[in-house]
């Protein structure tokens, strides 16, 4: 399989008035085409940065970016991002048709701009919403219009940056069975960020897991879990929650104390028998968030939030609506 | 319709209270006539000639005034918020321009511009600059930066950024300053018209109404229409942005 994203050696230093803050120290793996990889690091280690970094948002300090061999220096023409915060990546003057067809716009004439657009708006279940507004759906909705934008652009790689943290837990099931079903359907790269095991272990063909800050990568691990996945069987196999263990594990850099098996490193064939329970992914995450206040600070807020797991506690936090957008919005009149 | 009803009441709440202060003998005669006297007058001076002339005259003044002020500010306050380095450079000057009260640049505007209209259309501009300015650059500054980092991810360059994203998300902060700029240049034609005289228009009406005759019914009546100009203006604004920014007022009405 040809590779379509090499990164090597990324490295990225912020200044800020306490010191230099290393978000990326020295990153290097490669997502072949036609692949999904998931990184998975704890909460404000870095993922974002290196998101951008790859998106060519910003210029990483050290190390290379390459998109299908070329080394990306500015924004490639053929990338995508879906954002976390659907709130603040749709644009709410444009209706969900016209957001969809936002990117499109230098490429492609009006008639084929719209028959792309219906055509990705019908993948997503969303073709009778082409004339609302963002603001008009739900927190769920607005996001697949996010990822219907980003499918109808065509990408050679899409990169996801937490995309189903701010749903409830239902909808991110069903955003997440979506996402495996267009990514068939339109054969798409995809690098997906997350700060969530289960996620990670679940989406991915490989999983990437990196390092509190600064982000290393400390291992990558192939998921040999059947390509057609279900939200109940697949998480109750035993492949699955040895995975999920491995990379909990990996996480916390040492074997978790209160992990069933004791001694070290489970084999795939042995799973525990209790792995199920979400804590080890919120543990030692907030350690992290406190250094770098350059970087992201939204999105640690927002992922941190978040952060509660799926199993069941926080359903319907921040429905419609994503979490810092509206106090921007406020208070328009002023001298 | 509940609030029509309610500002009726006040109103007529308003015009009540004057009504009976007018008869009531407390000022001298002829000082505070009563609301019906000046509400009859109101309606006599539209119908005459030379009073609807100077309305026309202070309407025109003010709508170019606003007109030309829209025309510098908006680019201008584009620019300022878009470029920070020009934005420090500017706020001394501007910090130090801006508390200067129009009225004060009468004499200087008099002697530049003579005493035609022009005189007043150049201080209203000049007062009606600085909320326009201020609310752009403002806008500017409160564009969501995941908004334009969308955009940018997309390949959008600068400036098809500025114009699809920074000026649609900027546009109802605009408006605002639009409509706050709006009444001010109202306020200060109708105040350089009165103070400068010469051109004719609602203010110059009021001084010859007061100083010539006395006649304080007119110089009410003459202050109503004003009144009632700064009210249809505002609230025609108003409606306008709402139309115009239903998503604006959506996203920050919900939370």
């Amino acid at each position: 399989m040809p590779t379509m994203l090499e990164v090597t050696g990324l490295g990225h230093r912020y200044r800020s008035k306490d010191g230099e803050h290393i978000a990326l120290d020295g990153l290097s793996f490669d997502v072949n085409a036609g692949e999904l990889v998931c990184i998975v690091g704890p909460s404000g280690c870095g993922k974002s940065t290196l998101l951008r970094s790859i998106s060519g948002l910003i210029r990483p300090t050290s190390g290379q970016v390459r998109l299908h061999g070329d080394v990306v220096d500015g924004v490639p023409s053929d990338l995508a991002v879906v954002f976390q915060d659907y709130s603040r990546s749709l644009f709410p003057w444009l209706s969900v048709q016209r957001n969809v067809e936002f990117p499109l716009k230098k490429s492609l004439d009006k008639a084929e701009r719209r028959e792309r657009a219906r055509q990705a708006l019908e993948q997503v279940g969303l073709a009778g919403a082409a004339g609302k507004y963002p603001w008009q759906l739900s927190g769920g909705m607005q996001q697949r219009v996010a990822i219907a934008r980003a499918l109808a652009y065509r990408p050679a790689l899409l990169l996801m940056d937490e995309p189903f943290a701010s749903v409830d837990a239902q909808t991110r099931f069903d955003l997440e069975d979506l996402l495996l079903r267009v990514r068939r359907e339109y054969d798409t790269t995809i690098l997906l960020v997350t700060h969530d095991i289960d996620e990670s272990v679940y989406l991915g063909d490989r999983v990437v897991v990196l390092s509190k800050s600064p982000a290393r990568v400390v291992r990558t691990l192939d998921v040999d879990l059947p390509a057609q996945r279900d939200q109940i069987t697949t998480r109750e196999s035993e492949a699955f929650v040895a995975l999920r263990s491995e990379v909990a594990r990996l996480l916390h850099g040492q074997p978790a104390g209160d992990a069933p098996t004791g001694n070290g490193r489970p084999s795939a064939g042995r799973a525990p028998a209790k792995g199920k329970t979400g804590t080890a992914s919120s543990a030692g995450s907030t350690a992290a968030s406190s250094a770098g206040s350059s970087s992201g600070s939204s999105e640690k807020a927002a992922s941190a939030k978040a952060q509660p797991s799926r199993n069941g506690q926080a359903a319907n936090r921040n429905r419609g609506k994503g979490n810092g957008a509206k106090s921007r919005r406020r208070g328009r009149a002023r001298r | 319709m509940r609030r029509t009803v309610r500002g009726l009441v006040g109103l007529v709440g308003f015009l009540a209270v004057g009504e009976v202060v007018g008869r009531s003998g407390i000022a001298p005669p002829g000082y505070l006539p009563p609301s019906s006297l000046v509400l009859t007058r109101l309606v006599e001076l539209l119908a005459t000639r030379s009073f609807v002339l100077d309305l026309i005259a202070t309407v025109l003044a003010w709508a170019i005034a606003l007109g030309i002020a829209i025309a510098v500010a908006v680019p201008a306050g584009l620019l300022l918020g878009t470029v920070p380095a020009l934005r420090h450079c500017a706020r001394s000057v501007i910090e130090f321009l801006r508390p200067i009260p129009s009225v004060a640049l009468i004499p200087l505007a008099i002697m530049v511009f003579g005493i035609g209209p022009d005189t007043k259309i150049f201080l209203a501009v000049y007062a009606a600059v600085w909320p326009i300015l201020f609310n752009t650059i403002y806008a500017m500054d409160e564009v969501d930066p995941q908004l334009v980092d969308t955009a940018r991810s997309f390949g959008l360059g600068r400036w098809p950024v500025l114009t699809r994203v920074s000026l649609p998300s900027a546009a109802p902060f605009v408006a605002t300053g639009i409509r706050l700029s709006a009444s001010v240049a109202l306020v200060v034609v109708v105040s350089v018209e009165f103070l400068a005289g010469g051109s004719g228009g609602l203010g110059r009406f009021v001084l010859e109404s007061s100083s010539g005759s006395g006649r304080m019914d007119l110089v009410f009546a003459g202050i109503a229409v004003a009144g009632i100009v700064g009210y249809l203006v505002n609230a025609g604004l108003e409606w306008a942005q709402r139309k115009a920014f239903v998503w604006s007022a959506a996203t920050g009405e919900a939370s």
